[in-house]
């Protein structure tokens, strides 16, 4: 057999193999039971954001897939496209755009026991709290990401090879839950992600709602750094309060945000103003202890406190508007945002 | 100095930070105790099995800490969205079981 035919050979094989699996993919919607039937979520918007006078307009669209294959299996994934107009700058008047369109994650979840679930592809890196909960356009608070989102996350917040994550505890007093992860160093556009290991653990107490947690992170590539951190949110169920609050600690920097989300009334689904209205307020703050341009760290120590208001329409529709002042030793500087985001959910057919 | 005044704020403003939160429970813990309580008699009373707790009381713990629900969820993809929110929120199995059977009931 030459060297051609072997490779034609070896090609048919990886060929039928994949064809196989497409069609048994395929087929598997076939057998699903009717309420698992794929969906398609997410949200759209269009956010401004003004620092400093120049103002920058983002039209964004994000959707999410999530498609059950057989009993133990689920594909899911994010996806951000977005535009975003900004001043020329340089004293050029008009505006000017940028694109950009990327996977948050795409990744196969196997169900493979009560208390674990194994995870393979692009994921989002298991640090903090922000990352994995806060990042859609339709759940976050605050346009903005805290300012020390990027210590722990690993540079793209994303990270490709495999986790296993779950609840090793469960009972009525408390649950344990725990993520831990590993990723390759990947240049894929699409993926891109950097060699690291790291997780998750959190105490969650349901009748206070209170959960306490610790990350933790390392770096496998170039200078190997550790990186770590501390969450605590606790939202009340006699309170139409919420507190969420986060510490990371990085090699050249550290900080932590507060945020409290207020709302009129206990019924979130009460109609007009009282159950609409949420006024938002957080607090930051940065400390940094030797210079690094690439840690994604305000360069200096800064301060930030940003007040928001939030209002819930019907129909799965949100504006939001907020006000940050940030102190630093580089200037100080006003930042006003504003978005309207809609958030869709559906079967990706329709049932008989 | 500089330095000496950085630290105190900063171990001043992290001691009340901790204070604050660690303080909050106590006010709230006999009112959600009792709110339980109410919670778990209405879904012994709707039937659910008593170990797995109440499908709303879980979708109020885990569902709400990061999102409103939203508005409504066609019965085609409870499931999904059930299994979908098991591996963001971590959720076990039993867990899982009890949210889905609140969903389906919506």
């Amino acid at each position: 057999m030459s060297g051609c035919e072997k490779i034609l050979s070896i090609h048919r094989g990886a060929i039928s193999r994949a064809a196989t699996f497409l069609v048994a993919v395929c087929a598997v919607p076939l057998f699903l039971p009717a309420q698992d039937t794929p969906l398609i979520s997410g949200g759209v918007g269009f956010l401004t954001s003004t620092t400093g006078g120049n103002t920058t307009y983002i039209p964004v669209l994000s959707p999410v897939l999530a498609a059950p294959l057989g009993n133990h299996l689920l594909v899911e994934s994010r996806a951000t496209l977005l535009e975003s107009f900004f001043p020329k700058g340089n004293g050029q008047p008009g505006y000017t755009s940028a694109s950009f369109k990327g996977l948050s994650y795409l990744q196969l979840d196997y169900l493979a026991a009560p208390h674990a679930t194994i995870v393979a592809g692009e994921f989002l890196t298991p640090f903090g709290t922000y990352n994995e909960r806060l990042t859609p356009i339709w759940t976050s608070n605050f346009e903005s990401a805290p300012l020390i989102f990027s210590a722990g996350t690993m540079g793209t917040a994303s990270s490709v090879g495999g986790m296993i994550r779950g609840d090793a505890v469960s009972t009525p007093n408390v649950s344990l839950s725990y993520a831990g992860y590993f990723s390759a160093s990947s240049k894929n556009q699409q993926f891109n992600a950097e060699r690291s290991a790291g997780g998750r653990a959190s105490l969650f107490f349901p009748q206070p709602r209170l959960e306490i947690g610790g990350s933790y992170g390392r770096r496998l590539q170039d200078t190997h750094e550790n990186f770590a951190g501390i969450h605590l949110w606790w939202e009340p169920a006699n309170v139409p309060v919420k507190f969420r609050s986060e510490y990371a600690h990085a090699p050249h920097s550290e900080g932590y945000w507060i945020e409290s989300e207020f709302r009129l009334t206990h019924d979130a689904d009460a109609p007009g103003i009282r159950g609409g209205f949420a006024p938002v307020i957080r607090w930051q703050q940065t400390f940094r202890s030797s210079p690094d341009p690439t840690d994604g760290l305000p360069s200096a120590n800064t301060r930030r406190p940003d007040f928001g208001l939030d209002y819930h329409f019907p129909h799965e529709v949100r504006i939001n508007a907020s006000y940050s002042r940030q102190f630093s030793s580089t200037g100080d500087v006003n930042i006003w945002e504003t978005g309207i985001v809609y958030r869709f959910l559906f079967p990706t057919w329709r049932g008989k | 100095m500089n330095l000496q005044s950085k630290y105190r704020n900063r171990i001043f403003a992290s001691c009340c930070t901790g204070l604050l939160l660690a303080a909050l429970p106590l006010f709230s813990a006999q009112n959600t105790q009792q709110k339980q309580q109410a919670l778990a008699s209405q879904s012994q009373a709707a039937g659910a099995p008593d170990h797995e707790g109440s499908g709303e009381e879980k979708f109020q713990q885990y569902c709400s800490r990061c999102h409103r629900a939203p508005q409504s969820i066609s019965p085609r993809i409870a499931g999904t969205v059930v299994r979908h929110m098991r591996v963001r929120a971590s959720l076990s199995a039993q867990d899982e079981r009890a949210i889905l059977r609140y969903l389906s009931a919506q």
